[in-house]
């Protein structure tokens, strides 16, 4: 029989703890191929998060440094500080990376430190039991939001993309997806620019990742991606933030 | 380290002299945020750094700062953060990671008085947080204390010996009065300092080898308490590595115990009490973990009693009473607040205890 699909050496045999129809699992994979067919597995050094990402260096076959919650963004840029020649990035979700690490994100950004950084945005905390995320929209129901996330009380959604995607350091800022085949294409396309222009030394390269959590939402995993289209994507659309420019 | 070639003796700051052996020591990366009393450092290591080719960069917090460090140890650089008081409290989650992830570093607290924002004057108030952890979990620092600004240099090159050789963190105690002060210092020369071979470092996957994981994540209860067993035993062996110096009477009466700037001080009121026909010694521990306990223990042997001196409410004074283990009795003298002892205050003491002994042997 003939093997015409396979995962790539890039990720370990390790059984994933995601939740079925989880996005972490398809980013995972998206990010460890590109590493694989860009033949930089030896020179890639990747961060994990605080949040159901904790465990990615389980998965990632790379070098790795596991950060404090919220942090991983200053500990990518000691990494690429020192090691200027190596291509480094950041995965965090939305907890981590716009709530207890905006600080960091932020500065990260604004000093254009050449990584790229991954942000997974589900509107929830999955790993603590769903809580509400910086990123949770108005009315989302979550545990700790169990009327609904009400503006007057908690605030707004952050939309800290939008946010960063005004620094001067961003060189390229997109939001993708991993709910469609298609989706993926295009998520594997920004994975592959990014790490081209951070060879290319061009400053931050932050992508977005609208994802959903089955488990914290309490759906499905087809009733989660019909939510997250139908709620998260008016608020939160798909396509590039800061187009990067080549001279 | 007392071999290595040095520098003509020139003045220098504290603060300055200490950022200038960081780079003689081969120091790759530095971190750091302004606070009183240390901003010297940040300032002298950011005008040297594009002449002298490491890094320093200004963090937007102390947060970031020990959180950089965390990424440049771990990619196995030489490195180097430093802050006062309330700002190494906000890195004690830091420090607790590199601790458990075994990444080694150089930290430098230059002590102002608290609790809180307190003041910007010399303090000792950090003991308990810099030789007992400081944050979550069980875990130490090799500490050192300077007491000159000759030793905020020569430290610089002790501490990163020491971190490289556990793998552990490592802490300069210092204080604002160490940090500002002016002294005479012979600088060690560059390159004394050997560069080691780091194989845990996340450089890229070798091509042939294992990969590297740097986390201090460990869910499995035995693996956990496995991993704690041999953090202790570390710090067990850490004792071999204890520094401290004797001074005064051979046969004393009272053995003042003091670190850092309350040392020179108490070497002052030393001299005093000879002057005064008192039969007294002073014993700085040079490094505060490992704590010199045994030489407590053999002095309990020859003296009637301890004197120990702080500027704090009383930290390092519990270290000598269980050393001393109720073998003698363990007197304090403290100040607290910024405030600085004097010899003469000191010599008050001295006298005091030695009459009360003197009442309780007659």
């Amino acid at each position: 029989m003939q093997l015409v699909y396979k995962k790539p050496e890039t990720l370990t045999d390790a059984t994933m703890h995601y939740c079925p129809g989880c996005g972490h699992g398809v980013v995972h994979r998206v990010l460890m191929e590109v590493v694989n067919e860009m033949g930089i597995v030896g020179e890639t050094i990747g961060v994990a998060p605080v949040g159901c990402s904790v465990f990615a260096y389980n998965y990632m076959n790379i070098d790795m440094q596991e950060a404090a919650h919220g942090r991983a963004s200053a500990v990518a840029t000691g990494i690429k500080r020192v090691l200027p020649e190596k291509i480094v990035f950041s995965y965090q979700g939305d907890g981590d990376l716009a709530a207890i690490g905006t600080g960091e994100s932020i500065h990260t950004v604004n000093r254009g430190e050449n990584i790229l950084m991954i942000f997974i945005n589900n509107a929830i905390y999955g790993m603590t039991g769903g809580q509400m995320a910086p990123t949770t929209i108005l009315g989302q129901v979550t545990s700790t939001t169990p009327y609904g996330r009400n503006s007057d009380l908690i605030g707004f959604p952050l939309k800290i993309t939008d946010l960063v995607a005004q620094l001067p350091g961003a060189f390229y800022v997109t939001r993708q997806a991993v709910h469609t085949a298609g989706a993926v294409r295009k998520l594997k396309k920004a994975v592959e620019a990014s790490f081209k222009y951070q060879r290319m030394k061009k400053g931050t390269c932050f992508i977005e990742v609208v994802s959903n959590c089955p488990s914290g939402w309490k759906m499905t995993p087809a009733e989660a991606n019909v939510w997250m289209e139908k709620n998260m994507f008016p608020l939160y659309p798909l396509g590039d933030l800061k187009v990067p420019v080549l001279n | 380290m007392e071999s290595a070639p040095r520098s003509d003796a020139r003045l220098m700051k504290g603060n300055e002299a200490l950022a200038e052996a960081a780079i003689r020591a081969g120091m790759q990366a530095y971190f750091g945020y302004p606070i009183t009393p240390q901003s010297e450092i940040l300032e002298y290591l950011t005008l040297e750094a594009p002449k002298r080719n490491f890094v320093a960069l200004q963090a937007e917090s102390e947060l970031a700062a020990i959180n950089m460090i965390y990424g440049a140890g771990g990619a196995g650089a030489r490195v180097m953060t430093s802050s006062s008081s309330p700002g190494i409290s906000l890195m004690q989650e830091g420090i607790s990671y590199m601790s458990s992830a075994e990444i080694p570093c150089l930290i430098i607290n230059v002590q102002r008085g608290g609790p809180g924002l307190g003041t910007i004057q010399p303090s000792q108030g950090d003991y308990f947080q810099a030789t007992k952890g400081g944050g979550h979990g069980d875990y130490r620092l090799l500490v050192l204390a300077p007491a000159s600004v000759q030793e905020m240099a020569d430290f610089v090159f002790e501490g990163f010996r020491l971190a490289e050789k556990y793998r552990n963190p490592t802490m300069i105690l210092s204080d604002g009065a160490l940090g500002q002060m002016m002294e005479k210092v012979a600088l060690p020369a560059s390159g004394s300092l050997p560069v080691i071979n780091k194989p845990w470092a996340t450089t890229g996957k070798p091509a042939n080898g294992e990969r590297r994981i740097l986390t201090s994540l460990h869910l499995e209860p035995e693996k956990m308490e496995q991993i704690n067993m041999r953090l202790q035993a570390k710090y067990r062996r850490m004792e071999e590595d204890v520094r401290y110096e004797l001074l005064g009477s051979e046969e004393p009466e009272v053995v003042l115990v003091a670190f850092g700037l309350t040392a020179r001080v108490c070497q002052k009121s030393l001299e005093l009490a000879h002057e005064r026909g008192l039969r007294v010694a002073l014993l700085r521990p040079i490094t505060l973990f490992p704590f010199p306990s045994r030489v407590i223990e053999s002095l309990c042997e020859i003296a009637d009693s301890f004197l120990t001196v702080e500027m704090n409410a009383g930290q390092m004074v519990e270290d000598v009473k269980l050393a001393v283990n109720g073998k003698r009795p363990v007197y304090f003298k403290g100040r607290m607040g910024g405030m600085i002892p004097t010899p003469e205050e000191i010599l008050l003491e001295l006298e005091a205890i030695t009459e009360k002994d003197e009442t309780a042997t007659a």
